[in-house]
C-alpha cells in the first residue's frame, strides 16, 4: 500500500543498532529522517558490549564508524535525549509529539574536554556501566558516544535541588553551561514511522532462589559484559566483586527470565546462550586458569556457524556444559557460592564457584508498553510489537513499521536485517522517488590549485587549556612559521567553532591558501568538519591535513609538558610535509543502471523482486526450475493459523502483475560481468531454447537450498521412513498410526555440517502438533539434541509437551537405532532404539512411520555462482556476508546483496525479513542516477606493473583485474587495472605491489616518505 | 643531563590502533611522548620498505599496530600485514637490527590502557638497545 502524500520523512524511534541502520539507509534513500533516542548518545546496547559472537568482533570497533556515518549524514536530524510522546493523524501524515530533554550543556559549544567533570562535586550511580561504578551528575554517556557533548542530570544536580554550587559553570571555558535550558515539546511531521525501540534486560530480582543483590558475587550477563569490556569500570579485568580477587571458577546460569511460565515469559530470549558462550570463552582468554562452566536447559546456537564456536568453546578453551537447571544458590565459605542442581541423569548434586553470572533474558521494553495506546499500536501476550508472520515488519498500525528486538528477540545481525526491511517497506509507503542530486549540500565551485606552489595554512588549536594547558601552543604557532611553504600559521581557541571555521575561510581567501593542517584533536571525528570547510571556500576537500595533539599528546603526556611540546611540533612537522605533498583528488562519478537482477524465484527471490518493484524499479527474476516458489511450495502449514500454499498463490500473482517484473524460467547461468552500477548478464531461458543477454545495476543473489537426503536410519530402504518435507505432504490424509518417531539433527550438527539447520525443531513441533489435532490417541516421540524453538517459537514447544508429545535426548554417542520390526523388511513397522539418558538404559520404541529432520544443504551450483560475482561462499557453500554483524545482506563486493536460503538456513518470516532488507540496500544504489566513489583510492602506473598478479590476489574487494591494454603508442600487454567503483582505499595492492606500480591517493607513498623523514632526530 | 628520549615511529590503522590511541587520551591514561603517529587506513597500507625509510632516517625504533585478526576493517588487510612482517622480522634479523626495534601489534578501539602499555613496552624496549645507528648513513 503506498500514498501519494508528499510528505517523504520518517521518525525513527530508537538509535540502536536498528535505528541506525534504518535510519541511514531511509536517509539513503532520500528520505528526511528523524531519529529520537532516549539516552544522550545515539549506539544503544552495543556500546555496552564489548565483543560479539561468533566472530568476537570488538563491538564499540564495528559500532563507531556507523555511528559517526549516522551523525553526519546530512538527510538525518538526531534527537537526542529525546522521548516520543504521541503519534496523531494520518498514515502518510503523521504529527508525532516528541519531547527534548534540557541537557544544560549547548553541544554546539561543548569541546568535551571533561573540566566540568572534573569539578562537578556529585557522584551518582553509572547506568551504563551498570552500576559498576559512579560518574559525576554532569557526564557523557560513554566515552564514544556520539554527540560527545556532556549532559547535566537535574534531578540530582546540586543546583537544581538545592540552588548552589554551578562550579562546572565556572570550569567551563567554552561557555557551553546552560542552566536556563529547558525541556522543549516539537512536533514532527512524518509520513511514516519505524519503530527501534529495542529491549530492557531481565531484572533477576524475582529470582530469590539466586541471590542476586543479596550475594556479592552474583552479578547479571549485562553487568558482566561491562566487567570485560577493556573500555568498562575494570578495564577488562575480572574480579570478583566482593574481593577484587581473580575468580577460578564462573557458573553461568542460562534462561533468568526466558523460558519461564511462572515469570510469563515463556518465551526463547534467543541471544543468551551464544553470548554465554562467548563470555566464557573471553573470560578464559583473560583469566586462563579460569573454569568456566555454563548451566543449560538446550543449547540454541541456531544461527550461522554458532555451532562451530559452541564445538570451538568445548574442545579449544575446555568451556564445562552442564545440562540442569540450577535450583538454588547459597553462600558458601564466605563470599563463595553454592549451586545446587539436579543433573540431567536425576541426581541431586552441588558444586561451589567464585563467581556466578545469571544470563539474563530480553524483554519488551517498559516505556513502550506505556505509550501503546497513545501511538495506537497492538502488542502481543509478552508485551512485543505485534506483527503477522508474513509481513514480519508492519505493525497494526498502516504506516508504522518496527524493526529490532522491539518485535520479539534478535541477534544483531537480525535486527540490522528488520532494520534495512523496514526501510523497503517504508519506501514503497512513502512511494519515495529517484533522487537527481549526490548530495543535499551546495557548495561553490571548486578552485583549480593544479601546478600552484603550495601555500600551507596552520592552525594550532587549544581547545580551551585542553592542549594548551600542557603544550606551549604559542611556542609550536612560531616553529610552524618557519616551516617551508607555510603562509600562515596561527593559534585557535576551538579550531571546531563556528566563528573559528569561519577565521579559516576568510584566512584560505586572504593568504591565497591551498592546504590546509589543523593541529587539535581527532581527524577520526573531526576531519569531515574541516574538509566541509574547505569546501565551502573553495578548495578541494582532500587538500587538507590534522596533526592530532590533544587525543594523543596534551591527554597522554599531561605531566611532560616539554616533551609534549615537542611530540606536538613533530607532529605539526609531519602534518605540514605531508599537507605540502597533498593534490586534489576527485571521487570518479559511476552511473547506475535503475534494474535489478534478482537470482532465484524461491520465496526470498520473488519478496525481494516485489519489494523492488514496488518502488519503481525493473526487476529481472530468474529461476533455474519451471516454476516459481522454491521450498514454499512443499511447505503447507505454519506454527499458528497461516496458509503459506495461499500466501504462495498471492505472491506469485502479485509477481506476475507486476508489469515491472520480468520472469525467466528454466534458466542456466552463462557468465555475470561488470561491477556497481553496470552488470551485464548472459543466461539461457527455457532450457537452453534461447539466449538472453541484461543490463542491471544490481544483483541479489536468492539462490536457496536444499533438504538433504540422508543415507542413515533405513531412509530410502524402507517404505515408513521419510523425511519432514516429504511427511508434510502427506499430513492432511495420513491414516491413523499407533505411534510416530521423529528424529532431530539428521545430517546436522556432525561431520561436514558442522551447523544446525535451525528450521527443523520448529517444522517437526509443528508437523506434531497437526498429527495430534487430528489423531490425538497417536503417540508421538521426537527424539532430539536440543529443542531450538528460539524466540517466539518457545510457546509452541510448551503447548507440544502440554499435547503428550514426548520429547526424549539422545547425544552423539548413543544415536538412536533403527531396524524393521517383523518380516517385512520393506512396508512393515519399525523398531527404534534409543538410550534413556535419564533412566540411564535402552529404551524400545515400536513404530508405524519413522519421520527424519534432515539437514538444509548449499547448493553445489553456488560454487559456480561465486565465481562468476567474485564473492565469497563458508566452508558449507553458503554465501558469506562482508560481515556477519553489521552487513548480513550486503556483499564486500559493491552491489551485490544476498537474502533468504542462500545466506543460511532460516524460517518463512526471517527470509521475507531479509529479502526485504537486500531489497532497501539494492534500492539504496538504485535509487541514485550517479554515485560518486572515493577519492582515496588506488591507481596503477601501468609502464611499471609486471602483471603478477599479487595486487589481484590480496584484494578483499575484487577490485583489481588484470587487462589488456595499450600503455605507449605499440605496446599493448597486460596490466593490472583498478576498478574505481570498487575500491575501497585499504591500500593493501599498493604495500603488496613489488614493482612499486601502485599508489594510494590520500596515502600515497611520497606523502608518508615525506611525513617520517620531516621529523627532527 | 637529561635521560635520553629515543623517538620512535608509530604507524597505526585509522579503524582499530589509531582510535586505541584516541581511546587512551579520552581516559588521560599516561604514556611515554616518545611515539609519532602516522595513520594509515589499514595496517595492509604499510610497505615494509616504510619501516627500513624510518630507520635510515635515524628513528630508534618503529612500532606497527593494527586491528586484531579477524577485526580488519578491510576484511583481510591485517593478515596480509601479518604475512609481510612475519617475514621482514627475519630479514631485519638477519642485516643486524637488534630484535625490539621493530615491533608489532594488535590494539583494538576498545583497548586505551592496551595502547598505553604497548608504547611504555616499545618505549622501554628500545631506551634499553640505545639509538639506532646501523641503518643512518653518517656522512
Amino acid at each position: 500500500m503506498s500514498n501519494n502524500s508528499s510528505n517523504k520523512s520518517v521518525l525513527v524511534v530508537g538509535a540502536g543498532i536498528a535505528g541506525i541502520q534504518a535510519a541511514l539507509d531511509s536517509a539513503e534513500l532520500g528520505a528526511d529522517v528523524h531519529l529520537i533516542e532516549r539516552t544522550p548518545s545515539i549506539g544503544g546496547r552495543m556500546p555496552q558490549l564489548d565483543k560479539t559472537f561468533p566472530t568476537n568482533d570488538c563491538s564499540i570497533c564495528i559500532l563507531a564508524p556507523k555511528m559517526t556515518e549516522c551523525a553526519r549524514h546530512p538527510g538525518i536530524t538526531l534527537h537526542i535525549y529525546s522521548s516520543l510522546l504521541s503519534v496523531t493523524g494520518e498514515p502518510g501524515d503523521f504529527q508525532c509529539t516528541i519531547k527534548e530533554h534540557a541537557r544544560y550543556v549547548d553541544p554546539e559549544k561543548c569541546v568535551s574536554c571533561g573540566l566540568c567533570e572534573e569539578k562537578c562535586p556529585v557522584k551518582i550511580v553509572d547506568e551504563f556501566d551498570m552500576e559498576l561504578r559512579q560518574r559525576k551528575v554532569i557526564h557523557r554517556y560513554f566515552l564514544q558516544s556520539i554527540p560527545s557533548s556532556y549532559v547535566i542530570d537535574s534531578t540530582r544536580c546540586l543546583y537544581f535541588t538545592k540552588g548552589v554550587c554551578r562550579l562546572c559553570e565556572k570550569a567551563c571555558a567554552a561557555d557551553a553551561i546552560d542552566f536556563d535550558d529547558k525541556d522543549k515539546i516539537i512536533t514532527l511531521n512524518c509520513g511514516a514511522v519505524i519503530l527501534a525501540s529495542g529491549i530492557d534486560p531481565h531484572n533477576p530480582i524475582g529470582y530469590g532462589q539466586y541471590g542476586y543483590k543479596r550475594f556479592k558475587n552474583v552479578v547479571t550477563s549485562l553487568e558482566f559484559e561491562r566487567m570485560l569490556s577493556a573500555s568498562g569500570p575494570q578495564r577488562g579485568h575480572i574480579v570478583r566483586p566482593s574481593d577484587t580477587e581473580e575468580p577460578k571458577r564462573i557458573a553461568f546460569i542460562q534462561c533468568v527470565g526466558s523460558r519461564d511460565i511462572e515469570k510469563k515469559n515463556d518465551y526463547c530470549s534467543s541471544v543468551c546462550c551464544m553470548y554465554a558462550i562467548k563470555q566464557a570463552i573471553i573470560a578464559k582468554e583473560h583469566i586462563k586458569k579460569t573454569e568456566p562452566t555454563i548451566f543449560f536447559i538446550d543449547i540454541r546456537a541456531f544461527g550461522k556457524d554458532f555451532d562451530k564456536y559452541y564445538e570451538r568453546a568445548k574442545s579449544q578453551f575446555g568451556v564445562q556444559f552442564t545440562r540442569a537447571r540450577v535450583a538454588e544458590i547459597k553462600q558458601d565459605n564466605g563470599d563463595d557460592l553454592r549451586l545446587s542442581f539436579t543433573s540431567e541423569y536425576g541426581k541431586r548434586e552441588s558444586e561451589v564457584f567464585d563467581l556466578v553470572v545469571l544470563s539474563v533474558g530480553l524483554e519488551p521494553r517498559k516505556a513502550m508498553k506505556e505509550i501503546q495506546d497513545i501511538i495506537d499500536i497492538k502488542f502481543d501476550e509478552y508485551g512485543f510489537c505485534r506483527t503477522e508472520p508474513f509481513e514480519p515488519l508492519n505493525t497494526t498500525r498502516p504506516g508504522i513499521f518496527v524493526c529490532g528486538a522491539a518485535s520479539g528477540p534478535k541477534d544483531i545481525p537480525e535486527s540490522v536485517m528488520s532494520a534495512s526491511g523496514a526501510v523497503a517497506d517504508c519506501a514503497e509507503f512513502l512511494a519515495l522517488k529517484r533522487q537527481e542530486k549526490v548530495s543535499k549540500k551546495v557548495f561553490p565551485e571548486e578552485k583549480d590549485t593544479i601546478g600552484d606552489r603550495p601555500r600551507i595554512g596552520a592552525f594550532i588549536c587549544h581547545c580551551g587549556t585542553n592542549i594548551a594547558g600542557v603544550v606551549d601552543v604559542n611556542n609550536v604557532v612560531e616553529f610552524a612559521k618557519t616551516l617551508p611553504n607555510v603562509e600562515h600559521a596561527q593559534d585557535i581557541m576551538y579550531a571546531c567553532s563556528q566563528d573559528s571555521l569561519d577565521i579559516i575561510k576568510e584566512n584560505i581567501k586572504e593568504h591565497n591558501l591551498n592546504r590546509i593542517l589543523v593541529a587539535a584533536c581527532t581527524p577520526r571525528t573531526h576531519e569531515p568538519l574541516f574538509r566541509e570547510t574547505l569546501r565551502e571556500a573553495g578548495l578541494n576537500q582532500y587538500l587538507f591535513e590534522m596533526a592530532n595533539i590533544r587525543d594523543q599528546c596534551s591527554w597522554a603526556h599531561m605531566n611532560e609538558p616539554e616533551l609534549a611540546t615537542e611530540k606536538a611540533k613533530d607532529l605539526v612537522e609531519m602534518g605540514v610535509a605531508k599537507a605540502r605533498n597533498l593534490f586534489p583528488l576527485k571521487g570518479l562519478p559511476v552511473e547506475i543502471n535503475p534494474k535489478a537482477l534478482v537470482i532465484g524465484g524461491g520465496l526470498a527471490g520473488m519478496i525481494a523482486s516485489l519489494a523492488i518493484a514496488d518502488v519503481g524499479y525493473e526487476v529481472y527474476l530468474l529461476e533455474k526450475k519451471k516454476e516459481l516458489g522454491g521450498n514454499l511450495r512443499n511447505i503447507y502449514n505454519t506454527l499458528g493459523d497461516k496458509d503459506p500454499q495461499e500466501f504462495l498463490r498471492d505472491t506469485i500473482k502479485k509477481l506476475k502483475d507486476n508489469k515491472l517484473i520480468t520472469i525467466f524460467k528454466n534458466v542456466d547461468l552463462l557468465n555475470i560481468d561488470g561491477y556497481i552500477g553496470n552488470y551485464k548478464t548472459a543466461f539461457t531461458e527455457e532450457n537452453g531454447k534461447s539466449k538472453k543477454e541484461i543490463e542491471h545495476g544490481i544483483v541479489i543473489v536468492a539462490t536457496g537450498a536444499e533438504e538433504s537426503k540422508p543415507d542413515e536410519y533405513l531412509y530410502g530402504k524402507h517404505k515408513r521412513v521419510t523425511t519432514q518435507i516429504e511427511f508434510e505432504k502427506k499430513i492432511a490424509d495420513l491414516p491413523r498410526y499407533k505411534t510416530i518417531v521423529m528424529i532431530q539433527c539428521v545430517g546436522s550438527r556432525e561431520g561436514e555440517r558442522l551447523y544446525c539447520s535451525r528450521v527443523c525443531c520448529g517444522q517437526a513441533i509443528k508437523n506434531a502438533l497437526l498429527i495430534k489435532k487430528s489423531h490425538p490417541n497417536t503417540e508421538i516421540y521426537i527424539l532430539y539434541r536440543d529443542i531450538r524453538t528460539y524466540g517466539l517459537m518457545e510457546k509452541y514447544y510448551s503447548q507440544a509437551r502440554d499435547n503428550g508429545i514426548i520429547f526424549m535426548r539422545y547425544d552423539l554417542e548413543h544415536k538412536p537405532q533403527v531396524e524393521p520390526l517383523g518380516k517385512d523388511n520393506i512396508n512393515g513397522s519399525l523398531k527404534i532404539a534409543t538410550f534413556d539418558l535419564l533412566l540411564n538404559k535402552k529404551v524400545t520404541i515400536e513404530a508405524e512411520l519413522l519421520v527424519l529432520s534432515t539437514a538444509i544443504d548449499a547448493p553445489q551450483a553456488n560454487k559456480e555462482l561465486a565465481k562468476m560475482l567474485k564473492v565469497p561462499l563458508n566452508k558449507e557453500a553458503f554465501f558469506l556476508e562482508a560481515h556477519m554483524k553489521l552487513r548480513p545482506v550486503d556483499f564486500a563486493t559493491d552491489g551485490v546483496f544476498m537474502c533468504g536460503l542462500a545466506h543460511c538456513p532460516k524460517n518463512i518470516d526471517e527470509s521475507i525479513i531479509q529479502a526485504k532488507a537486500a531489497a532497501a540496500r539494492a534500492l539504496t544504489i538504485l535509487t541514485k542516477k550517479i554515485i560518486e566513489a572515493e577519492g582515496t583510492i588506488s591507481w596503477v602506473s601501468p609502464e611499471r606493473c609486471t602483471a603478477c598478479g599479487v595486487c589481484v590476489k590480496v584484494c578483499a574487494y575484487s577490485a583489481v583485474e588484470l587487462k589488456e591494454k595499450t600503455i605507449a603508442p605499440k605496446i599493448t600487454r597486460m596490466v593490472a587495472e583498478i576498478n574505481e567503483a570498487l575500491c575501497k582505499g585499504c591500500g593493501v595492492c599498493a604495500a603488496s605491489c613489488r614493482s612499486g606500480a601502485i599508489n594510494l591517493r590520500g596515502f600515497t607513498d611520497d606523502q608518508i616518505y615525506e611525513a617520517l623523514s620531516a621529523v627532527r632526530i | 643531563m637529561k635521560e635520553w628520549q629515543p623517538k620512535i615511529l608509530a604507524f597505526l590503522c585509522n579503524w582499530c590502533s589509531y582510535a586505541g590511541a584516541d581511546l587512551a587520551g579520552v581516559s588521560r591514561i599516561q604514556y611515554p611522548p616518545n611515539i609519532r603517529v602516522i595513520r594509515v587506513p589499514c595496517s595492509g597500507r604499510i610497505d615494509p620498505i616504510f619501516v627500513l625509510k624510518c630507520l635510515e632516517n635515524g628513528f630508534d625504533g618503529v612500532l606497527v599496530s593494527g586491528c586484531h585478526p579477524g577485526d580488519c576493517h578491510y576484511i583481510s588487510g591485517n593478515y596480509v600485514a601479518r604475512r609481510k612482517f612475519a617475514v621482514l622480522k627475519a630479514i631485519l634479523e638477519f642485516i643486524g637490527i637488534e630484535p625490539g626495534r621493530v615491533q608489532f601489534s594488535w590494539v583494538s578501539a576498545g583497548e586505551g590502557e592496551k595502547f598505553a602499555q604497548v608504547i611504555s613496552k616499545v618505549t622501554e624496549d628500545i631506551k634499553e638497545l640505545g639509538p639506532a645507528k646501523r641503518l643512518v648513513k653518517s656522512f
